[in-house]
């Protein structure tokens, strides 16, 4: 893209985020004749799942697997449908009044929109044990990107740890790829096989099992797996040396390493809804927030839907369809007379479905246990850009803090630049778990603009009324 | 930690790397420049002065803040390199000019 | 069924800084506190504020206003000492003098104006404002830009951490046996056999003395028992930036730096009275003008925005009264929960806990001048 893109002062549809959701939807916005922007932070398209599609040096197809190719179909239906995507553009405030406000090139822009749909994705579940701070120590699906984006897979003593379809795929793409895997340790509890049983005929019917299946073997195949992993650790003095590992109630063991990848499901990034005071409820399955929608992802905000894997975790494929039956809700709202250009309601709905069949069973499965959520050790640190730790938070606990946001004033905990999202539901879970209630009692995080930090000089640019200057300059 | 696959393209830029001038693969974000290289320590917290590193390389976790041509506070992973970039790693809190 | 209750000597309503103050300062003499909360997600402006424990501006129009705050002014690196002594943790309380920054030569004659009206208010005037003119502003503040004409100095002037302090204070109180109850929004009190009871929405709770220190919530409260306490809520702006080397020492009344390096920018003063919403065209005046002041902070990166709502009596001036029809209850609100800390915790504390607010020292900020100007 050469030159500073053009913003229009007002759109039909802003569609935020450009994965698969983002695409769908803007995809399916624009044919329908509306005007269409879409916002995405990353330097090109494809969101997490797809990461890199239009620019990775991974090409052997074989090694990133089908799935991910698939994104490619996505892209061209982008990029043939008429709306504009804008990269490296990141949304920093929506207000109610659907007025965005976008930072892109180092200066905030101002777009009106008729019907926003959010499509910001998820993150990783945050993953605090001793140690996770160490360099050396990344996500798993940091070490994906690096693959995807860069070309650069994983060597020396490698070390995968965690629970989900995610840790799988990625291990399977590592060793494709030639990259080293020293063991795999899987901290899926073996009580979560006997609860997701009653899953298990639905799962065997969707497309994931049989994948998943072939992905499993593949991988034990090829790389020592220890299951039933209880406890884990990361040590070192200034980065990763080793990994404290346990089964069960066995003694722990010791296992030199250079990069730990940790990996425990992902999560809505449920930071800019929440900023727009989009209601939200805790999941007892999945255990994190996600957003109150209807079935076309329209949320407690007029005119703001919310469609993808931030709508509630549920793959690549749903995200697609959540974004298509999200812009089918705003063609019918914004031009109706254009429905006959899209699929049937119908249609869009029973693809959802299919879709999403399975997800139960893989959402009980991989279900991380609360000793990885919570950290038992005291000296763990919850918060890693206040350097808060479980100890100084169970402490506030006991003199009487109730909420995160009481905890946020006395501790600082989500005060840092990643305004809670590494810590936010960890910090919820534990005040919980020390209260014995339940999460969604214990609320979260009273997020507000700018939900990504923003340059004042950006800030100071946008425009002042004379009622606002009224209010600041004063005797 | 990491090895570049051999597929990889071989199209390089040059940017200084705390003052030092480096080639890095065109298309590389600075975060995966830096990994790449094997720059250690990255970065420093700005409480404790801590080591750290990259952790989510997806813009969530602002691991991987560095300083790009004088602007301090910059996140890595979501910047991709360009010919002539300066780049610095950053110890501790931003610095006030920078 | 049995109602059970908490029983108390003294239920304190109103977990923020004037209550956790004055709850510290009753439980280290000995008293059975208990600190009556809201819930996490009530507005609290003990969490919203600018951390000031400032004097140059105080008392305008009131000279009273003007002693009691430069006495906490005063008290306060001792406040400091003892609560680190108390709990290990330092409220980083630090008076190098603050400033009042004019970027015109208009700001700067009002301001003139204003510090000379208000220093003639009576002879013995218990704290100098200098005004100071661009040089002499920039050897103290070498950072400031080329906008900036001059300002008002007040050596008296001074900041600490303020969300420290918050949690300081309720280590401490806890210390002394105190209780946090939070969520206990209290709805209704009686008093009833020489004792309150309190109903509040997570039980009652009995005391037999109360102290309404509810922030704007007192004027919902105060006539429970006997008393008033006018206010009128005012929202207000401010935003904080990411951790920075130090480079400001002084704080001015619109910018400080924090302790953690943090640089804190405020503040607007609007209608409305929740701080739901956030005005951005008032983030844009706040900016620009905090910009114009010191053009290194055009670079840094905003890391919260929020709005919160001052507690603001109706003349701006603190109230502090004992009840008559029921003894034993006492109101105390103010705008400056920081800067009067120190009076609250260790001069009203000991006076509650006595039973009498002593009129010499108080007496000045009873609500019965409010009738008293009315009748004028």
């Amino acid at each position: 893209m050469n030159g500073a893109p053009v913003f229009e002062n007002t759109y039909d549809v802003a569609v935020v985020g450009a994965g698969p959701a983002g695409l769908a939807a803007g995809a399916t916005a624009a044919k329908a004749g509306l005007t269409t922007i879409v916002l995405d932070e990353n330097p090109a398209p494809g969101g997490q799942i797809y990461r890199a599609i239009t620019t990775t040096p991974v090409r052997r197809e074989e090694i990133l697997g089908e799935d991910y190719w698939d994104g490619q179909k996505l892209i061209q239906e982008f990029q043939s449908s008429g709306a504009q995507l804008v990269s490296g553009a990141t949304v920093w405030s929506i207000s109610r009044a659907l007025e965005i406000n976008v930072s892109q090139g180092g200066q905030t822009h101002l777009i009106n929109a008729r019907w926003i749909i959010l499509a910001t994705g998820a993150q990783e579940r945050p993953f605090p044990i001793p140690g996770w701070t160490l360099p050396g120590v990344m996500t798993a699906g940091g070490a994906q990107t690096l693959l995807k984006a860069s070309g650069l897979v994983p060597s020396g003593r490698v070390i995968l740890a965690g629970t989900g379809p995610l840790l799988w795929l990625l291990a399977a793409q590592i060793l494709r790829a030639g990259g080293d895997i020293t063991a795999i340790l899987d901290t899926t509890p073996l009580e979560n096989y006997v609860r997701a049983l009653r899953q298990l005929p639905g799962f065997l019917l969707s497309p994931y099992f049989a994948k998943g299946l072939r992905l499993l073997t593949e991988v034990r195949r090829k790389t020592r797996v220890i299951k039933g992993v209880t406890k884990l650790e990361a040590q070192g003095k200034d980065k990763l040396a080793e990994v404290l590992f346990a089964t069960g109630s066995q003694p722990a063991t010791r296992m030199a390493a250079d990069l730990l990848l940790l990996h425990q499901g992902v999560v809505p990034n449920v930071n800019l809804a929440m900023s727009i005071g989009i209601d939200h409820r805790w999941d007892e399955l999945q255990l994190c927030w996600v957003p109150v929608l209807d079935q076309y992802g329209n949320s407690s905000v007029p005119g703001i839907a919310i469609a993808g894997d931030g709508a509630g975790i549920s793959g690549a494929l749903a995200a697609a369809e959540r974004g298509r039956l999200a812009a089918y809700a705003a063609v019918k709202a914004l031009k109706p007379e254009a429905l006959s250009h899209l699929p049937a309601e119908q249609i869009l709905l029973q693809a959802l479905a299919k879709a999403q069949a399975g997800r139960a069973f893989l959402d009980t499965l991989y279900q991380p246990p609360k000793h990885f959520r919570i950290p038992e050790k005291n000296e763990t640190l919850v918060c890693r850009c206040e350097e808060v730790t479980a100890g100084q938070i169970r402490e506030m606990v006991a003199l009487g803090c109730e909420g995160p946001n009481q905890l946020k004033s006395f501790l600082r905990c989500g005060m840092g630049p990643c305004q809670g999202r590494l810590c936010g539901l960890t910090a919820t879970e534990m005040i919980a778990a020390e209260r014995n209630v339940s999460p969604q009692q214990v609320g979260y995080y009273r997020l507000r603009p700018p939900i990504k930090p923003i340059q004042l000089a950006e800030i100071a640019a946008m425009p002042q009324s004379e009622t606002a200057v009224k209010a600041v300059v004063r005797g | 930690m990491f090895r570049r696959l051999p597929e990889t393209s071989a199209a390089t830029v040059t940017v200084s790397i705390d003052g030092a001038d480096v080639q890095v693969r065109a298309g590389d974000t600075v975060a995966a420049a830096l990994l790449a290289a094997g720059v250690h320590p990255y970065r420093a917290s700005t409480v404790s002065g801590a080591p750290r590193a990259p952790y989510c390389m997806m813009g969530v976790c602002f691991e991987c803040l560095v300083t790009v041509d004088g602007v301090g506070n910059r996140q890595g992973c979501l910047i991709p390199v360009r010919e002539g970039m300066r780049i610095e790693t950053q110890h501790g809190k931003r610095e006030a000019h920078r | 069924m049995i109602p059970s209750f908490k029983e108390y000597d003294i239920a304190v309503v109103g977990g923020g800084l004037v209550g956790a103050a004055i709850g510290y300062g009753l439980a280290r003499l000995g008293q059975r506190v208990a600190l009556l909360d809201d819930s996490d997600a009530a507005i609290r402006a003990s969490r919203a504020n600018f951390a000031l424990v400032w004097v140059q501006s105080k008392g305008f129009g009131y000279t009273p206003y003007a002693h009691w705050t430069v006495r906490s002014s005063n008290s306060w690196a001792d406040f400091s000492a003892l609560l680190r002594e108390e709990t290990g943790l330092d409220t980083a309380f630090q008076r190098p003098g603050g400033f009042h920054l004019a970027l015109s030569e208009e700001e700067l004659e009002r301001r003139a104006a204003y510090i000379d009206q208000l220093q003639s208010q009576s002879p013995d005037f218990p704290y100098r404002v200098e005004i100071l003119d661009r040089s002499k502003v920039a050897s103290m503040l070498p950072e400031i830009g080329p906008d900036v004409v001059g300002g008002s100095y007040c050596e008296l002037d001074g900041h600490c951490n303020s969300l420290r302090l918050y949690r300081v204070l309720l280590k401490a109180t806890a210390k002394y046996g105190g209780k946090y109850l939070a969520s206990h929004r209290v709805e209704a009190i009686t008093y009833k056999n020489r004792a309150f009871r309190l109903s509040t929405s997570a039980g009652e709770v009995h005391a037999g003395k109360v102290v309404l220190a509810a922030g704007n919530a007192n004027m919902r409260l105060a006539p429970m028992v006997g008393l008033e306490a006018p206010m009128r809520p005012e929202r207000g702006q401010i935003m904080v930036t990411e951790r920075v080397m130090p480079f400001l020492r002084h704080p001015v009344v619109t910018i400080r730096q924090t302790d953690e390096g943090t640089v804190m920018i405020g503040d607007s003063k609007e209608e409305g009275t929740t701080p739901d919403g956030l005005n951005l065209s008032i983030s844009a005046v706040m900016a620009s003008r905090a910009i114009r002041m010191f053009p290194l902070l055009g670079r840094l990166n905003v890391v919260r925005m929020w709005a919160g709502v001052r507690v603001m009596t109706a003349d701006g001036f603190p109230i502090y009264d004992q009840s008559e029809t029921c003894p034993g209850a006492f109101v105390a609100c103010c705008h400056s929960g920081v800067t009067l800390a120190a009076n609250h915790a260790l001069t009203l504390a000991p006076m509650i806990a006595a039973g009498r607010l002593d009129a010499e020292v108080v007496g000045a900020f009873s609500a019965r001048r409010f009738h008293v100007s009315k009748a004028a």
